[in-house]
């Protein structure tokens, strides 16, 4: 066996490196932190592309089949590759390489105390890698036939033969894109794992990481844990598609039904996977601006990893009328109803840390404080969504579509918010403009509201999802108005984000320099300098003397008390 | 607690194995997505046995075998950088090539002689599984032997990086795993 100290001593006695070229600084670094601002450029550029496919479409359901302007006629299939490749952009393409992407690498090394990742090169290689799928992606869309249009969920038959959409190269290159964004997760995730297994700082015990680390630790494993079963299920369905066979397909022996497990044995763990970096983030912008321990640190550890080992087994609540055996509805509905208990100790931890806090309303607080309440909206929703006697009703409506905004988008954009105005003055060494910032949580407040809450009402009037056209159907007729208000409501929500465009990249050229810790908090990354220098630390990596939440400690001169300081007793 | 520079409170383990752990966790997630789906499948249909007495049980079980063998190779290769053979190294290594090769070669043979028969991934949803589970998992196979030759090749210049060869070890014996759970699935039932 080698030494393992001989191996850690690697990065230390590199500590003195010569220049790299811009290539190797800027494009093909190694460097965790590069990474991680490559990765939030890539998943920010690709909100846009997102963003704009949901324009398109929303407004060919207010004004169905005219002219969309800035775009032109959509009709029904290009519709269904509208709704396929925003689905999939926003989840595999935005909501991971942002969430998971640019802050576990950004903030994985420096909350541990390492100097980079367990394995710099498979990062660079993980980052370089999910950007060829995405070129994969992009392409999909001018091959002929067009890009993918058998849903996000990509189910057979429909997906499995190119005649029955229509689409034959779109769709395979849109499997490729999800194998190439799979692989590099997988290796992401890896390396997530073992840096925080084995590159902790002295004194870092587990007990003592940042919740934000847990989560994105529990999300990697969820990533890595439920994500074999689909790209087995890829490999099936790209069979039937090339070489005839028939897994999928029922007039060949196969079952369609297959697939629907397979994704959806996924799908949940991945939704969580999304989920859970955005919790982390608000966990650590709640105590830091309420000034106080965050409430019942441990019971978030149990409930997430309660909340993990329970999402592989609710898969089927995506099911309960795709004709699976109805007696799988009962179990089904139990296991999601019991996942709501973690999650539901989650908010209350969060509203426990508000409770009798000194609140300071800076933007990344707005937009934690946005999560947590439109979290609860979304995990209400989900309730009806869950037992099956209230899904049956509403299963494939504009609900389920409004419950799953309420989930995931304030996820990605709340949470995701929150996460860049907190670590924008760490990531970039600049502070960005707090009155901007906090137009643009108003504004995309209001606007997310006003756009995904008549969704519910349109759901539950029986509007079904993935339609081209509601005004085809009479009883759908009355209710256009609501989607007239939702499509408005959505441009303007859009609108919402130049405010962010535009402190972004003030914020990058000339905000005012940010210091070490602008915002008083406790964890390590505070401890390096803005931005942190390569390598994060100088000489000697910090000691971790306590957990990560000590604030209003009376042990201190100030109201925090970072992890790494020494506090001398005293001898009075 | 002391602190010098390279003191970590993380585990003595290396990080590479702890990657390699993960990482077959995924695998073992992939494969057994395939093998449940196979399963599934096989209670809802009938008349799988009678397409699978079209298998050559003696040529499998041969190639079991052969697996088998690589595998105590690779425990072998292992032995020796702990002994510091540099020597017994490449044979081992080697050996251990050679015989996955030979895996390759038997599987190809088996394939060849299926579709000679008029068996062929599209003849019906036993075959689909068969060329499917068995196509991936002469996949990793491929990718073992490749990771086993730029070992081979690295040992030439001497014993550096010698904990490389447990990770491929890992990674072999799980190949190896599979093709244990592949053949009586496949072949026997
Ligand atoms: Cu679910």
């Amino acid at each position: 066996m080698s030494d393992p100290v001989a191996v850690l001593a690697i990065p230390e006695a590199s500590l003195h490196h010569e220049e790299l070229g811009f290539w190797r600084t800027y494009l093909f670094s190694t460097e965790h932190k590069t990474i991680g601002k490559q990765y939030l450029s890539l998943g920010l550029f690709m909100t846009i592309v997102g963003g704009f496919l949901a324009y398109v479409m929303r407004w060919q359901l207010a004004y169905p089949d005219t002219e969309v302007p800035g775009w032109g006629f959509v009709g029904p299939e290009f519709y269904n590759v509208l709704v396929t490749m925003h689905g999939t952009i926003m989840v595999f393409f935005v909501a991971m390489p942002i969430l998971l992407g640019a802050f576990g690498n950004f903030l994985i090394p420096l909350m541990i105390g390492a100097r980079d990742m367990a394995f710099p090169r498979l990062n660079m290689l993980s980052f370089w890698t999910l950007f060829v799928g995405t070129l994969v992606l992009l392409a999909s869309f001018f091959v002929p036939g067009g890009a993918a249009s058998a849903g996000w969920t990509g189910y057979p038959p429909l997906s499995a033969k190119a005649i029955y959409t229509g689409v034959n190269w779109g769709l395979n290159l849109w499997i490729l894109a999800h194998a190439i964004e799979f692989a590099s997760f997988l290796m992401g995730g890896v390396n997530f794992l073992t840096t925080a297994i084995t590159m902790r700082a002295p004194g870092m015990t587990f007990f003592r990481l940042p919740l934000v680390v847990w989560q994105l630790l529990t999300a990697a494993t969820l990533f890595l844990l439920s994500v074999g079963p689909l790209i087995a299920g890829a490999v099936m369905l790209l069979m039937d598609r090339i070489a005839g066979t028939s897994f999928f397909l029922p007039e060949g022996g196969g079952e369609p039904l297959l697939w629907q497990h397979l994704f959806w044995f996924f799908g949940h763990p991945e939704v969580y996977v999304i989920l859970l970096p955005a919790v982390g983030f608000v966990c650590e912008v709640l105590p830091v601006f309420c000034r106080k321990p965050l409430f019942g640190y441990r019971w978030i550890i149990y409930s997430t990893i309660t909340a993990g080992i329970l999402s592989f087994v609710v898969w089927a609540h995506h099911m309960f009328l795709s004709g699976m055996d109805p007696r799988l509805a009962m179990p089904f509905s139990i296991t999601t109803i019991l996942i709501s208990v973690p999650f539901a100790i989650l908010v209350f931890a969060m509203i426990a840390t508000l409770w009798g806090g000194s609140i300071r309303f800076t933007t990344p607080m707005l937009f934690a404080l946005g999560f947590v309440s439109m979290f609860i909206v979304g995990g209400l929703t989900g309730i009806f969504n869950g037992s099956a006697p209230a899904d049956i009703y509403i299963t494939d409506t504009y609900f389920v579509v409004g419950h799953f905004h309420y989930t995931l988008f304030s996820a990605v954009v709340f949470g995701g918010f929150a996460g860049i105005y907190f670590w924008f003055p760490k990531m970039f060494g600049r502070m960005m403009n707090e009155t901007l910032g906090k137009v643009h949580f108003w504004l995309t407040l209001i606007f997310f509201n006003a756009t995904f809450f008549p969704m519910h009402i349109l759901g539950l009037g029986g509007m079904m999802r993935r339609i081209a056209n509601p005004m085809q159907y009479q009883f759908l007729q009355p209710l256009q108005p609501i989607n007239v208000f939702i499509t408005f409501s959505a441009i303007l929500l859009l609108v919402a984000q130049i405010p962010f465009a535009v402190n972004f990249v003030w914020g990058l050229v000339a905000g005012t320099p940010a210091e070490r810790n602008p915002w008083e908090a406790n964890t390590l990354e505070w401890a390096a300098p803005s931005p942190p220098p390569h390598l994060n630390w100088g000489e000697a990596i910090p000691t971790v003397h306590r957990g990560p939440y000590e604030y209003s400690s009376p042990e201190g001169p100030e109201d925090w008390l970072p992890q790494d300081r020494l506090v001398v007793a005293r001898s009075s | 607690m002391e602190t010098t520079a390279a003191t970590r409170a993380g585990t003595d383990i290396l990080p590479g194995k702890v990657g390699v752990w993960w990482f077959l966790a995924s695998e073992v997630m992939l494969f057994g997505g395939l093998i449940g789906s196979f399963i599934v499948s096989r209670l809802g249909s009938s008349g799988w046995s009678g397409e699978a007495a079209h298998l050559s049980v003696p040529v499998a079980a041969i190639n079991t075998l052969v697996l088998l063998t690589s595998s105590m190779t690779m425990v072998m290769a292992f032995g020796a950088v702990e002994k510091g053979d540099p020597r017994g190294l490449r044979t081992y290594l080697f050996l251990t090539v050679l015989l996955g090769l030979t895996f390759l070669g038997i599987k190809a043979y088996e394939y060849s002689s299926e579709v000679a028969a008029g068996f062929t991934p599209v003849t019906g949803l036993f075959w689909s599984f068969y060329y499917t589970m068995t196509g991936l998992h002469a996949l990793h196979v491929l990718a073992g032997i490749i990771t086993n030759l730029a070992l081979f090749v690295m040992a030439r210049r001497g014993l550096r990086n010698q904990h490389r060869v447990e990770l491929a070890g890992l990674y072999w014996h799980f190949v190896d795993i599979v093709w244990i759970f592949l053949f009586p699935l496949l072949y026997l039932t």
